[in-house]
């Protein structure tokens, strides 16, 4: 696969979204793959903020560890990024406002400072003063430049996005876009080679696009929501186009009322779906227990993000699964699935509307925040609007003299046909209380265990037949491999790509991905695992959570765990890095690695307000009265280059053991 | 206009027998439910009752009309949903203090700022009867309950002015002891377009031995046989905070607004329920291009 990966890095505010939305989407109708990841970690003007683009020619599933271009919009991007540009790359900045040292930089990158005043002088006369954001576009032609990918497209985007303040400021775009188009032209050479763009256009969107999409094909009249990061872009959509799709949305004072909301918009007879993060489900609890109870179909699509508590709210983790596990009191029919990628995520959603109906049980789709908000390209052929809309056993009419319907009938299959409210001789109550095949309560005055025992039984086979319907996992990647990963949810897209590193450099690999997690498949998963060599888990979180529900489904442990809990998502050569320790049964150390310290030393530096300075040299020292090794790192003030301060940083804990400003001279 | 057929009461006679104590209030309020339902000649199959968790929220198994039965203070949110997939069916919340006033509280604030085209019918005992007599947001200061040995330290909650301020469009206070107009201001409520709010005094006579029969019925009067007009916002919530000597039976405050499903367009193509599903290949080719 031809590839190149954009970093493009700024302060939060600094409009570098946008740009990265534009060559994304220039990419997709170019017929190229994206995979965008923006690990953002302040949604309010000032954080930093660093967005990458893997481009390629085939589909990119992660994205990845490589970073072929920098555009740096601050000076903190280029010291804090700069390094991880590779051989044959480049940076690109602003270079009436930045400077970029050349001791930061690998061997063989070229280092691209654009003059922006200068050549945008003659734009400037046309267009009068530019505004700073405008250096985004100047920046992008660059990149459109040094990676072959032309101006046509760039131009056709640029006109659409500003199309609607009018034709100057469209031409004053893509001037600046062609300005900076020609100056790398001039001055630097091309990161990649040519491409053979794709003769389809590929659409451009995240999971939670795709599942808002997704809703709408399968007929979801209601949508209600309270807001929540990483679940709010559903809400957004939703809203955006509610007129459009007729789905009815509705902004909820809290989450036991979101979906308190859509179970009651169930029984009313309409599918209806929710969405929210890890802490608002954890309010939504009880009333799952209530769908269950009441056999109600409902889809709920809980978001995880890091936790406990608030947590990370825009960091992302798979650490809910027992939060949604646990899910309210008592034992209730339901489904769990967790979609692995964006088209998965458009398909599981249409499965889960016709599982909710026809199994008449509430269906929690579990994402993650990277899944939700990444963006990537998808082939246009999967949002299919032909989707097979399955609203299960429904009983349209019951003549009178057909005896008393029967809300809660005990059938062999466990599915009682459902009358919707409005329709003749069908009256019945929905209740939390348990009851009998009329609806009666027998909690109270008409207590009775065996009808108490046949009605567990009977909501209870509903999960038998579910799980029949459900198709099972496979291993993927190859039959006989000596390792086999174990993933889930979004960790698909970087497992896959490492298991094919894996087996590049002769290490057999397969993996299996589990996406329906309740019911879970247990003899068939037992019996892939039980045949496999070495098992190691792979997941986003500290317990290793899918691994331990594995093991009580199945009786099968893992041999090990690869964990990551930093709110970043895994990429590939970690995981293949971490594999080969794995199985040449190295521990693996939890020590502050020498890049982790100089972040750790930024973070210090942000936060007691010394941004005038900056590390320039670590080293490690022996025990020194710390009680373990230490970082020590050197600070040097900016732009006087002198000696700032100097920091210690404890290589096993990370504390802060000592900081001490240098002396004025 | 289509006339009203009113039904007989015992269109509504529920599959089995309330199971509440002998002269507990809530006898009346089920009996006046089932009356103004048959006034307004509302068909069973067309008549949705929702409530929470209480005594009191035991009500939908009594009444032969579809039922929710649903979580301890959720009945308002149930409700909503129910009634915005289906808006042909008359939606009547009925429910406790507790679960109304106490656990479900917020639910009913945004409900009534909504201004929700439903009717909630609150048993107050002002005790949780159920949970055997513990005290309730409109537990009077200085009762002795099983959770307050010592007397409630709490100032009572006004349901009545909370309901006005909050922006319910039919505010009103009945007494079960008072099954005519208990019936009329439930008919009225049910014919209300917007949200509609009857507090009703129901007495607990297990666990409440001061809010009793004898208790209102020395202090009640009816606000019609005063003349009173309900329109004026402050005047009514100056209304509703009288309390002592004479407590107000009848609608305290009524006004017309819109309400939140006039504010949403797609009602107007009809009920969610019977509208047609799946998408609309034109729109959803729009809705993928968005993305390229
Ligand atoms: C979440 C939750 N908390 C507590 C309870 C226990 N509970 C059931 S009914 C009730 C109070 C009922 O009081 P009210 O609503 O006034 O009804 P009443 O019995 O007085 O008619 C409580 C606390 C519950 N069912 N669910
Ligand atoms: S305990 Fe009180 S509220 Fe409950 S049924 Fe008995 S009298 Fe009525
Ligand atoms: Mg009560």
């Amino acid at each position: 696969m031809q590839e190149v990966t954009i970093g493009i890095a700024g302060a939060a505010g600094d409009g570098l979204d946008k740009s990265g939305d534009t060559l994304a989407k220039i990419c997709g109708r170019l017929g190229l793959h994206v995979y965008a990841y923006n690990s953002y970690q302040s949604i309010i003007r000032g954080g930093h903020i660093w967005l990458k683009l893997r481009i390629g020619n085939e589909k990119v599933y992660n994205h990845g560890d490589k970073l072929t271009g920098l555009i740096a919009l601050n000076q903190d991007s280029i010291e804090r990024h700069a390094s991880e540009v590779e051989e044959g790359g480049v940076i690109v900045f602003n270079s009436d406002k930045l400077k970029c040292d050349p001791s930061l930089v690998r061997k063989g990158v070229q280092i691209l400072p654009v003059p922006l005043k200068e050549i945008t002088a003659e734009i400037e006369k046309v267009h009068g003063a530019l505004a700073p954001i405008m250096q985004n576009t100047v920046a992008l032609g660059v990149m459109l430049k040094l990676t072959n990918l032309g101006t046509e497209k760039g131009n056709a985007v640029l006109a659409e996005t500003f199309g609607h303040k009018g034709e100057k400021v469209v031409e004053l775009n893509t001037s600046l876009l062609k300005a900076g188009y020609d100056y790398a032209g001039a001055k630097a050479k091309a990161v990649t080679g040519e491409w053979k763009f794709g003769n389809k256009q590929h659409p451009f969107t995240t999971g939670n696009e795709a599942i808002a999409l997704a809703a709408y094909a399968a007929g979801c009249k209601f949508y209600s929501a309270y807001p929540m990061t990483p679940a709010s872009t559903i809400l957004h959509w939703m809203s955006a186009h509610s007129q459009k799709t007729g789905i009815v949305v509705k902004q909820c004072e809290d989450e036991l009322s979101v979906i308190n909301m859509a179970i009651g918009a169930g029984i009313g007879g309409v599918r209806s779906m929710c969405a929210t993060a890890g802490g608002g489900f954890a309010l939504m609890t009880e009333a799952m227990g209530m769908a269950g109870i009441m056999e109600i179909p409902v889809v709920c699509v809980e978001v995880q993000r890091g936790g406990p508590s608030t947590g990370l709210p825009t960091k992302t983790e798979q650490a809910d699964l027992f939060q949604v596990y646990g899910a309210s009191q008592g034992e209730y029919p339901r489904l769990i699935v967790a979609p692995r990628d964006v088209a998965d995520a458009y398909q599981t959603t249409i499965d889960s509307f016709n599982y909710a109906d026809r199994f008449q049980l509430p269906v929690t789709i579990m994402s993650d925040l990277l899944l939700s908000e990444h963006h990537e390209t998808v082939d246009k052929e999967a949002f299919n609007p032909d989707v097979k809309i399955d609203r299960g056993e429904i009983v349209k009419e019951w003549p009178e003299n057909k005896g008393k319907y029967k809300r809660f009938a005990f059938t062999e299959s466990g599915i009682s046909p459902r009358a919707l409210p409005g329709t003749a001789n069908t009256l019945y109550v929905s209740a939390t209380d348990d009851h009998d095949e009329e609806s009666i309560l027998i909690s109270d005055m008409f207590t009775s265990p065996p009808i108490r025992r046949k009605i567990m039984e009977k909501r209870m086979r509903k999960m038998e037949n579910l799980l029949k319907a459900l198709p099972a996992p496979t291993l993927e990647g190859g039959k006989d491999a000596d390792v086999t990963l174990l993933c889930w949810g979004s960790t698909y897209g970087v497992v896959r790509e490492a298991v094919e590193l894996l087996n590049a450099q002769g290490v057999k690999a397969n993996y299996l991905c589990i996406k329906y997690i309740v019911p879970f498949h247990a003899k068939e998963v037992t019996e892939l695992l039980s045949k496999a060599k070495k098992k190691i888990s792979v997941e986003v979180n500290f317990t290793s959570q899918m691994a331990r529900y594995v093991r009580q489904e199945t009786g099968v442990a893992m041999d090990a765990h690869i964990n990551r809990y930093d709110g970043e998502p895994l990429e590939p050569m970690e995981i293949v890095e971490k594999v080969k320790e794995l199985l040449g049964n190295k521990t693996r150390s939890l020590d502050v690695s020498e890049a982790e310290a100089k972040e750790m030393a930024y973070h210090y530096l942000r936060t007691h307000s010394l941004e005038k300075l900056r590390p320039i040299k670590i080293l490690k020292e022996s025990p020194n009265g710390f009680g373990e090794p230490t970082w020590n790192i050197e600070m040097a003030e900016r732009v006087s280059g002198k000696k700032g301060a100097a920091m210690k940083i404890g290589v096993k804990t990370g504390a802060v053991h000592h900081f001490e400003k240098a002396q004025a001279e | 206009m289509a006339t009203v057929i009113e039904l007989p009461l015992d269109t509504y006679k529920g599959p089995v027998s309330p199971d509440w104590c002998p002269g507990c209030g809530d006898f009346g309020v089920l009996r006046s439910v089932q009356e103004a339902a048959g006034k307004l000649g509302v068909q069973p199959k067309d008549l949705m009752i929702v409530s929470g968790i209480g005594c009191s929220s035991n009500l939908p198994g009594f009444i032969h009309a579809y039922g929710i039965h649903s979580l301890h203070g959720r009945a308002v949110p149930v409700a909503t949903g129910a009634h915005l997939a289906n808006t042909d069916m008359k939606v009547v919340i009925t429910g406790g203090d507790g679960d109304g006033y106490g656990i479900g509280v917020g639910h009913l604030l945004h409900a009534m700022r909504r201004n929700l085209d439903v009717t909630y019918v609150v048993m107050d005992n002002q005790i949780y009867g159920l949970t055997t007599g513990q005290a309730s947001p409109t537990t009077t200061k200085g009762h002795k309950t099983k959770s307050t040995p010592v007397g409630n330290a709490e100032t009572p909650l006004n349901p009545l002015a909370l309901a006005i301020t909050a922006g319910a469009t039919y505010v009103a206070r009945g007494f079960s002891g008072e099954a005519k107009l208990l019936t009329d201001l439930i008919a009225g409520g049910i014919a209300h377009k917007g949200f509609a709010l009857i507090d009703v005094f129901s007495p607990c006579v297990t666990y409440n031995k001061v809010n009793t029969y004898p208790f209102f019925k020395e202090r009640v009067y009816k606000l019609d046989e005063e003349g009173w007009d309900p329109s004026n916002f402050y005047k009514s919530l100056e209304k509703a905070f009288e309390w002592g000597e004479r407590i107000p039976l009848g609608v305290i405050y009524k006004t017309e607004q819109p309400t939140y499903e006039d504010s949403e367009a797609i009602f107007k193509k009809g009920a969610l329920v019977k509208q047609p599903v799946g998408a609309d290949k034109k729109i959803f080719a729009e809705l993928v291009e968005e993305w390229i």
